[in-house]
């Protein structure tokens, strides 16, 4: 066999990365759930004929990351090879398989090159409604939730199963978007696949050994030696969270060596009565997605990238939820495990980690009331997401506003009045609600939302941050909590719930703060001046934070 | 005596050289000319250019009877922050529309990203009470009463321009107007941009980012185009000034000045006109035009003859190329996609030993290593030195000495030692690198279009476009390129292809389900009226010509799909033609529909034009015969991978008819066409050169 030239190979990288990114593109354009084309919730990749991942697109949600490539090796293991057939195509959406909750189907489709298979292409996204008490924290278990597909094959040399696709209609409160979305996830592997079988071609090769060996040795090798630029040792912290109805305590364990790096989330509460609890595929995902961020975050997503992180957890503690317990909300604590891993990085590289960030999504399904529904009222669905502050960054400011770990997009107003009969009142910036420091943690917003007609309509709320604020970080203040309520003088209400909003009232939510990062003492007096005259922060904060004095201020 | 001959111009003036064309009624250009482009003002160079092209061609200025004008000055201002001090004005309760943005980091992985500046400091965005909902019905009336206390605010901040963008404006315009009114009263000389007029499209932070990039730049050029037009009139030239827009049309001075955000980006609207008119008068139904220059790449997809057309685009990007880095604009432009990848883009090879090329550029200052002015770096352009594929007397006309030695020693020290390459290896891999990045932009463009390459056409121009073309279409599987005649000055001649016409994009919600015939022919005519009216003030044409269109979704989709609507008033039979043609459209694009779906449309698009005659094609050489080359010289070729002889041609020298097989180097003075070994070139009867990949090659 011929040795292929390290810049050829090279090139063929960069095509499998084009190619994931088309394959991801393909999803999201054809896809129907409001999340899955506003934030990107999908994933998309390419496997060598071992089952490893070679390539993985870089989308909005960093919640697949590991979690497809450990969900193909199991697939791959459980039908044999030899038994495919071009045109087939596997599916699941157990969460401790696919990636932590019902709404995440993932399919996998053998490529056929020259007859033989010798590779796979993988992909998942967020349907819409698979039944049950839908998404939402009330399930008491798994079962509560909703419909699970075990791992099967859904299209037989290219026939669809229609069997099967009838139960995933009948099974849906929204049947024609889970059936478009499940076609979107076959044409997204059947892009790659077709993708992948031209560039073979283009290449003459005939096996992807070579370029699989050269994508994960060269990744392997950078992320080790991206890691032994960390001081090795034991990092421990515990963050707390609000819980469904009473805090939990998330712990870990970072253990850096010379080559790779364990994270332990030994000492972490046991998991929650309501659907909040996280597989520790979910977890996994966002734990080594902020560690990348900085450790390698130059190197793609693939088997050789990710090989040196090792994440482990006591089973049934609530990051690694067990079989049948609820999971619907995983994210809500998933999107917390950053904030939990940095406390332990910031100990190694204290120049290098942000302060801890709003982090969970504020995600606002609505809905009509089941009235409206018997009598003939309006009737809509929708999704809103907000987002606080991000921690304040070793050398800048936090960005207010601004999703992290997630990458979705906020709802903009005008179309969200178009489409559903609510009207938004107010969305602006918090003042004083970012974290004080050297550098200031991004700001909350206020956002205020009422019915647009004399009809009630329902929340369903799944937040953090109500109890506990976004720590700052080496002498940096804490950012503000997050606050919900209805009505400006309502009483407060917890981070996770149902809430009817009665016609003419309002829903307030304020979303957190992010930490600040060194003394606030040490801040440039422009940055403090620049935050005064733009109204970020207010004269008493500026004179209490930052000692500004009367005389000095604009 | 003889009546004199009419004739066209038309200027573009880029960041480096200022094109003049001069063309004559029938369309044949009889004067072309670079000029550099004088920044302190601008107008000289313009003048320089068309004095020159006149005298050239023995010509006068009241000759001119059409003057097109396409300028990078308002994209520049807005990229190097040289506009107007902007405060803005936006309802109670949403003064930070901007900041706020789409609460999104445009890089995943990357937490020290900075966003982009948008121009209005949060001390200087003002808010006022009243308030629209998304029908157009007030639910709280603007509150008069505040206006003076804004003044005030106004005049202490010393705004130049004010952005106004309230809530749902696009379906009710009434309290930006009244505001507007209040404001011209009250602050005289400056000037006031109002969202329903510069974007009416739904989507408040997009409009606001349109609405405050008009107000920053409208004094300025305001002031440029008087200044324009005064100093080409005091030299003789009789008619009006015409310029050219983002979505490839020409609009009128006055027209210009009020909506200045529309002449961003028209530059290289004129390149993508210039391959439309080539693809047309070719007979091409399908195209890929790709302008490579000298530190980007532009990709434009062309269907049918019009090139492919968005909303919305984002300008200075920050952060390099990554989308969502840059000020989004929702305006009617041509889509072209941009990549850093040109002649001078820089190789380097990063800690993985993984060898990058661009988006960093060395530009023509120090430029790439063989020229000499004191450049390190191994660039796209050494790289192509090296393997032999520049001919180092021809290049430039010869006026530029090409060091060969400087180029292979950069290649050698930046990539090969790092690689462990010999320099053709190191060579090859970086044009390998760069032309996969170009082809796969490409391919990922064509995708999110819900377009294929396979079966274009690329029409290759610019200084490295032909040098490129075979190696970026094999990638791309593009098996047909053409090289048009002068592909150095495309633009411009493109200018004097296109249109007076004027494009209005306009929200307006409904379901195919609720669709009120007759209200929403009446909110259609009134869009064609306004446009037709900007359209009449540019031409006497009796003739125009109006498209129409639906931007239609099912509910719940967020990817809108383009669907034309017939030249008349709508009945209510067209709702069943019109959800036929959506669904066939959306087949096509992703394999099946889906039935029992809402259908929703969002946005209303109409475009008044006036018509421009079809071109015909000279008729095809009689025979083929086998051209003669001029020179032989060694490149390296990259389909073997080994050294081989190529031959040299000067393109004057080919005439219509002849062909020519691969390996081969095509030389004129502002570019070289490189037809690979699997190519063969063949001169058409408009003397384009059409390079075809051979079947079966590898």
């Amino acid at each position: 066999m011929t040795t292929i030239s390290k810049t050829r190979l090279q090139v063929m990288w960069n095509r499998l990365l084009a190619v994931v990114e088309e394959q991801g593109q393909a999803l999201i354009r054809a896809a129907f759930s409001p999340i899955v084309r506003e934030s990107g919730d999908i994933s998309a990749g390419i496997f060598d004929i071992r089952g490893r991942m070679l390539a993985q697109a870089v989308t909005g949600t960093p919640g697949h990351i590991n979690t497809m490539a450990e969900a193909v090796k199991h697939l791959r293991d459980r039908f044999p090879v030899q038994d495919m057939k071009q045109g087939d195509i596997y599916m699941t959406n157990d969460p401790w398989l696919a990636s932590g909750h019902l709404n995440d189907f993932l399919l996998m489709q053998p490529v056929f090159f020259k007859d033989r298979v010798v590779g796979f292409t993988s992909c998942t996204s967020h349907l819409a409604d698979l039944g049950g008490k839908g998404m939402g924290p009330e399930g008491s278990d798994v079962f509560d939730e909703g419909l699970m597909v075990p791992p099967c094959k859904l299209v037989d040399a290219g026939e669809v199963n229609a069997f099967l696709m009838e139960i995933v209609r009948v099974n849906s409160r929204e049947p024609i978007a889970n059936e478009g979305d499940i076609y979107a996830l076959i044409a997204c592997c059947e892009t790659g696949a077709k993708r992948l079988a031209e560039m073979m071609e283009e290449f003459a090769i005939d096996d992807l050994d070579q370029l699989s060996d050269y994508i994960i040795e060269t990744s392997y090798s950078g992320t080790v030696q991206a890691i032994a630029e960390v001081p090795n040792g034991t990092y421990r912290n515990t963050l707390m969270v609000d819980g469904y109805d009473k805090p939990i305590k998330l712990a870990a364990t970072l253990t850096v060596a010379d080559d790779h790096i364990v994270l332990d989330f030994d000492g972490t509460s046991g998991c929650s009565d309501k659907g909040i609890n996280v597989p520790l595929n979910y977890a996994t995902a966002y734990s080594v997605f902020a560690l990348r961020c900085i450790i390698g975050p130059d190197i793609p997503n693939n088997a050789g990238s990710l090989e040196p992180f090792r994440v482990i957890g006591p089973p049934g503690c609530i990051l690694n939820a067990q079989h049948p317990v609820p999971v619907a909300m995983r994210h809500s604590l998933g999107q917390m495990t950053p904030d939990l891993v940095y406390g332990c990085l910031t100990q190694a590289l204290p120049d290098q980690v942000p302060a801890e960030g709003a982090s969970c999504l504020y995600d606002v399904p609505l809905r009509h009331t089941p009235e409206a529904a018997r009598d003939g009222g309006t009737l809509f669905a929708l999704e809103l997401v907000y987002n606080g502050g991000t921690g304040a960054r070793p050398t800048r400011d936090g960005l207010s506003a601004t999703a992290f770990p997630s990458g979705v997009w906020g709802s903009q107003v005008e179309p969200t009045e178009a489409t559903a009969p609510i009207l938004i009142t107010r969305r602006e910036l918090l003042p004083d609600s970012g974290g004080a420091g050297t550098y200031r943690g991004g700001l909350g917003q206020y956002i205020a939302m009422q019915s647009a007609t004399n009809e009630d309509f329902l929340a369903f709320l799944s937040v953090e941050r109500v109890r506990f604020a976004a720590a700052g970080r080496q002498g940096g203040g804490a950012g503000r909590l997050g606050r919900l309520r209805i009505g400006e003088k309502g009483p407060d209400l917890p981070s996770k719930g149902e809430f009817r909003i009665p016609a003419g009232k309002t829903l307030i939510m304020e979303t957190p703060g992010g930490g600040g990062l060194g003394p606030p003492e040490a801040r440039d007096p422009t940055a403090v001046e620049r935050d005064l005259n733009d109204g970020l922060i207010s004269r008493d904060a500026a004179k209490k934070d930052y000692g500004v004095q009367k005389g000095e201020m604009p | 005596m003889a009546q004199k001959l009419q004739l066209r111009a038309a200027v573009d003036i880029g960041g480096t050289f200022t094109d003049t064309v001069l063309m004559t009624q029938s369309g044949e250009v009889v004067a072309t000319c670079k000029t550099p482009t004088t920044p302190e003002n601008p107008t000289l160079g313009a003048l320089e250019g068309v004095k020159r092209a006149l005298s050239d061609a023995g010509a006068k200025f009241d000759q001119i009877v059409g003057f097109i004008h396409g300028t990078t000055l308002a994209t520049n201002a807005l990229i190097e922050r040289q506009g107007a001090r902007v405060a803005t004005i936006t309802n109670e309760g949403f003064r930070d529309i901007l900041e706020i943005a789409y609460e999104r980091r445009y890089s995943q992985y990357d937490i020290n990203i900075e966003k982009p500046d948008l121009i209005v400091p949060r001390a200087r965005a003002f808010t006022i009470r009243g308030r629209m909902d998304a029908n157009g019905k007030e639910l709280t009336p603007l509150d008069y009463d505040a206006i003076p206390k804004l003044v005030e605010e106004l005049r202490a901040c010393k705004a130049e321009a004010v952005a106004i963008c309230l809530m749902h404006s696009y379906a009710n315009t009434a309290h930006e107007e009244a505001l507007r009114e209040k404001l011209i009263a009250a602050l005289p000389g400056v000037a006031i941009s109002i969202s329903s007029q510069v974007s009416p499209e739904a989507r408040e932070f997009d409009r606001l980012c349109t609405t405050i990039a008009n107000a920053y730049i409208q004094p300025l050029m305001a002031r440029y185009l008087v200044d324009f037009a005064e100093e080409f009139s005091a030299h003789g030239l009789t008619c009006p000034v015409l310029m050219m827009t983002a979505g490839g049309g020409m609009t009128t001075l006055a027209t210009a000045a009020q909506l200045p955000i529309r002449l961003v980006e028209s530059g290289p609207a004129g390149g993508a006109i210039l391959a439309a008119r080539i693809a047309e008068t070719a007979g091409l139904g399908q195209v890929l035009s790709f302008d490579m220059g000298g530190t980007t790449a532009k990709l434009c997809l062309i269907d049918e003859f019009r090139p492919q057309s968005a909303r919305r685009f984002e300008i200075a990007r920050a952060e390099r190329f990554i989308k969502g880095s840059g000020m989004p604009v929702r305006i009617p432009v041509l889509e072209m996609i941009e990549i850093g990848a040109g002649g001078g883009s820089i190789a380097s090879v990063d800690r993985l030993g993984r060898l990058q090329v661009g988006p960093q550029s060395a530009g023509s200052e120090p430029g790439p290593a063989a020229f000499g002015k004191g450049g390190s770096q191994a660039t796209v352009t050494d790289a192509d030195i090296a393997q032999g594929l520049i001919e180092p007397a021809s290049f430039a006309e010869g006026r530029l000495a090409i060091d060969m030695d400087a180029a292979l020693n950069a290649i050698q020290e930046t990539v090969g030692n790092a690689l462990e390459l010999d320099t053709d290896a190191a060579a090859a891999g970086i044009s390998e690198i760069v032309d996969e990045s170009m082809a796969g932009a490409g391919r990922m463009h064509a995708v999110e279009s819900g377009k294929d390459l396979g079966a274009r056409t690329m029409i290759a121009f610019g200084g490295n476009g032909p040098l490129h073309a075979t190696r970026v279409a094999r990638r791309a599987g593009v098996s047909r390129i053409l090289v048009p005649r002068d592909p150095g000055v495309g633009s411009a001649v493109g200018f004097l292809h296109a249109a007076v016409s004027f494009e209005i994009v306009r929200s307006r919600y409904a379901t195919l389900e609720t669709l009120d015939v007759e209200e929403l022919n009446d909110f259609i005519t009134k869009m064609i009226l306004e446009a037709t009216e900007v359209v009449r003030a540019g031409s006497l044409d009796i003739k125009l010509k109006c498209t129409r269109i639906a931007y239609m979704r099912y509910h719940g989709q967020g990817h809108e799909i383009e669907i034309p609507l017939p030249d008349r008033l709508l009945t209510s039979d067209d709702i069943h033609t019109l959800r036929i043609a959506f669904e066939e459209e959306y087949s096509r694009q992703f394999t099946r529909s889906v039935p029992g779906m809402v259908i929703e449309i969002l946005n209303w698009s109409i475009r008044v034009g006036t018509q421009v005659n079809t071109p015909s094609a000279a008729p095809a050489p009689d025979q083929a015969t086998l051209a003669t080359f001029q020179r032989q010289q060694r490149i390296l070729c990259e389909v073997t991978g080994k050294r081989r002889i190529a031959d040299v041609y000067d393109r004057p020298s080919l005439m219509s008819g002849n062909y020519l097989i691969g390996p081969a180097l095509i030389v004129e003075p502002q570019t070289t066409t490189y037809v690979s070994a699997d190519f063969t070139a063949m001169v058409d009867g408009d003397e384009n050169i059409i390079l075809t990949r051979s079947e079966g090659t590898p």
